[in-house]
């Protein structure tokens, strides 16, 4: 993925920080609680949701599956239909072939549908690197580009701000990248939302190059989808004279028919809607309407990798819908910006240290930012067992083990730093494992009772400094047993 | 019907008490119940973090200790739920592993016989009400592993309703997760106090005098947190309400 998250401190220390950011967590609270309760509101209204939930992710496992299959008949399909396929292993070739496709233009600008491919491998940097100043056209991806910021949400990606701050945001900014936000501009949703709209009319009408992401792409007929909330999304797919679709491989899905179980699963879990305001499709190019370049960039940047994991591939039946993020207890407090990865939450702690590998602190800490409570996986429209794959990755972290890197198996060692903790697993396993000795260490500690620390040294003191310790009782209850019933049993 | 207790390394070791009054309930239902020294640990926190092999000791250790039994009993959502949802992994792996079916065949045995607690009272001793007596205010935070994973449902529920004397008091944002999560507790030790704290606030709402669970590891962290905060409120096992009557009041 995209370097800039790189040097991001890891998952504990990063939360440790928004947790102590109230604003933040104020904001959180309320925006995921509204949504979750939407949400739920909303899937209820299904009789069939979980024959829902079985059928997409049946569709998603099959088409995973034969991969390679559907990927050749959407190229077939995509090329018969007037555009162009371009294969990109990973993010420096995905970018590559972008700018260069935008230089051919001779343009020095592009419109943007917010797209979490292009986020992914950093797309506007290396654009802006190569002299063409990309424009997010998403209300929240504004935000935050003009915030000079990090998304923090799949869905809602300036989540993380208020109103009052959004307001300052477009005060300050918006002059510095077109047309200023208007006098006076109050922190009412209508005037931020018209604000916005003025700003972005100006780049709609100019832009000669748009790019995208989709929701999914069709292979019989080579049919790309975007579903949205404002319509931005299809101005930039209609209005500009070349497009360029930047999307991961496992976004293919066999047949129109398919679609139908998506658009149902997908708005409903991301945006609490039966049906979202803005669903449109292209496919290839069509005389005198609509863009009349058009190319796909089908990017893999270790989704093939990750396919060859048998439990791990489950991430890839994602549809990005941030239904995980809006229940996980840790994401409302630690935030979408500590997980170090355009995808965070639940489905970025799977994904991520899939997509990137476990190499770096950030991408092992992942694994472990989570309770394991399970809302992630009850949730989940396409019933990704996100808590499974989050041991999964634990195991890979601490023990290692074999997996795909660029297409070769490599075998794993145990990560750094988890000496300690490996030797503790291992005592105490043994000692598990002899109930004599479990006794014994029981009754030592009994006997110890009233020596013990209030506060614990080492990895235990944090647990010390907001909870207060059980205290070892006088007796266990082995030896309560053996001395009450030992004998007549 | 032979029954088990699988009493939990928890249990056996800090809260003594509830085992002794899933004994006490137990056998006031009419149920002989034993308990196999040869038991240990589930093998939870070593899987949960990360290590499986380090659990496959405990596995085969589980079969053996209760081989001869048709019920195996236990007062922990967590542990059931270790023995239920991972135990068939841990036997599906070692096979895949090529290490032969022998774990996988352990784990087939293990799933069918274990019980939660109030899923067995529920389930197959068929009552809700177990003549219990409770005057206090009580709320039920139902933890995540009884509610997701062993759907659990209302169970508990069912059951306190019955208990003479008691008062349930509804909890805010009751399924939203205490925080515990075994080592995340300490691996993630801001993240975890603060979902704690929140879960804390959510039980002194409702004003009542105890709050229980069916999982002494999730009571432990929010008893710390509640006893941190100078919070009146007594974490108690669900299993030792149900054991209290008044000619043994719980104490
Ligand atoms: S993992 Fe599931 S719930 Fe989370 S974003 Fe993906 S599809 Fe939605």
């Amino acid at each position: 993925m995209s370097g800039t998250y790189l040097g991001m401190p890891a998952f504990p220390r990063a939360a440790r920080d928004a947790v102590r950011d109230t604003t933040l967590r104020g904001n959180l609270r309320h925006a995921t609680h509204t949504i979750r309760d939407k949400r739920a509101r909303a899937v209820a209204e299904l009789a069939d949701w979980q024959e829902l939930r079985a059928a997409g992710k049946a569709i998603k496992d099959r088409t995973l599956r034969h991969l390679d299959h559907y990927l050749v008949r959407l190229e077939e399909a995509v090329t018969a239909a007037g555009g162009t396929v371009h294969w990109a292993a990973d993010a420096a070739e995905a970018n590559a072939i972008v700018t260069y496709l935008v230089k051919a233009t001779g343009e020095s600008e592009v419109v943007k549908v917010k797209s979490m491919a292009t986020q992914e491998i950093g797309l506007n940097e290396a654009l802006e690197a190569e002299g063409i100043r990309a424009y997010e056209t998403d209300l929240a991806e504004l935000i935050v580009q003009l915030g000079e910021d990090r998304p923090s949400h799949i869905l809602v990606p300036a989540i993380h701000r208020n109103r009052a701050e959004i307001r300052d945001i477009f005060d300050q900014e918006m002059g510095r990248w077109g047309r200023p936000a208007p006098e006076g501009l109050s922190d009412s949703p209508a005037e931020l939302a018209e604000a916005a709209r003025l700003h972005l009319r100006e780049k709609f009408l100019r832009a000669k190059v748009g790019i995208s992401g989709a929701n999914f792409m069709v292979a019989e007929t080579g049919t790309l989808v975007v579903v949205e909330s404002e319509g931005n999304g299809r101005m930039c797919l209609t209005l500009p004279e070349t497009l360029i679709s930047v999307v991961g491989i496992e976004k293919v899905v066999p047949t129109w028919q398919d679609l139908e179980v998506f658009l149902q699963l997908l708005p409903r879990s991301s945006t609490a809607e039966r049906m979202n305001p803005y669903t449109s499709t292209w496919t290839g190019t069509t005389d005198s309407d609509g863009p009349q370049n058009f190319h796909l960039v089908l990017l893999d940047n270790g989704r093939t990798d990750t396919l060859a994991d048998e439990v791990g591939r489950q991430a890839l039946r994602c549809i990005r819908c941030s239904a995980c993020l809006n229940v996980c207890p840790v994401y409302e407090r630690a935030g979408g910006h500590a997980y170090g990865s355009v995808y965070p939450g639940p489905i970025g702690a799977i994904l991520s240290p899939q997509l990137r590998g476990t190499a770096s602190e950030i991408d092992a800490s992942l694994p472990y930012a989570s309770s394991l409570c399970g809302a992630c996986y009850e949730v989940c429209p396409v019933a990704i067992d996100i808590p499974e794959v989050l041991v999964h990755l634990r195991e890979r972290v601490v023990q290692g083990g074999e997996v795909t890197r660029n297409g070769v198996k490599v075998t794993l060692r145990p990560a750094k730093g988890h000496a300690a903790e490996r030797a503790a697993m291992r005592a105490a396993r043994w000692a598990l494992d002899h109930p004599g000795a479990l006794r014994a260490g029981q009754r030592l500690a009994s006997r110890t009772r009233r020596l013990h620390p209030k506060r614990l040294p080492g990895p235990g003191r944090a647990w010390t400094d907001t909870r207060t310790l059980p205290e070892v009782p006088e007796e266990s209850f082995r030896d309560w047993w053996q001395r009450t019933r030992g004998g007549d049993r | 019907m032979r029954v088990a207790l699988f009493v939990t390394c928890v249990n056996d070791t800090l809260y003594p008490r509830t085992g002794r009054a899933t004994v006490r309930l137990l056998e006031r239902l009419g149920v002989r119940v034993d308990f196999p020294a040869a038991q240990s640990c589930c093998g939870q926190p070593q899987f949960n973090t990360g290590y499986r092999h380090e659990t496959e000791p405990l596995v085969r250790r589980f079969d053996r200790a209760f081989a001869e039994y048709d019920y195996v009993v236990t007062p922990s959502g967590s542990c059931a739920a270790m023995v239920r949802d991972n135990y068939p992994r841990i036997g599906a792996k070692a096979a895949a592993e090529g290490r032969g079916p022998e774990l996988a065949e352990a784990a087939a045995r293990a799933v069918p016989k274990t019980y939660e607690l109030t899923e067995f009272l529920v389930d197959v001793l068929g009552v809700t009400d177990v003549g219990a007596y409770f005057p206090y205010t009580v709320t039920y935070h139902p933890t995540c592993h009884g509610l997701r994973v062993l759907g659990l449902r209302d169970r508990p529920r069912r059951l306190l309703e019955h208990v003479k004397g008691l008062e349930l008091r509804e909890l805010p944002g009751a399924e939203e997760c205490c925080g515990f999560g075994g080592t995340f507790a300490v691996k993630n030790a801001a993240v975890s106090a603060a979902m704690g704290a929140d879960k804390a606030r959510g039980i002194e709402s409702t004003g009542a005098e105890a709050v229980c669970t069916v999982d002494n590891s999730c009571l432990m962290h929010i008893g710390g947190t509640l006893a941190r905060r100078g919070a009146a409120v007594r974490p108690v096992h669900l299993a030792e309400i149900l054991a209290a009557t008044e000619e043994e009041p719980y104490a």
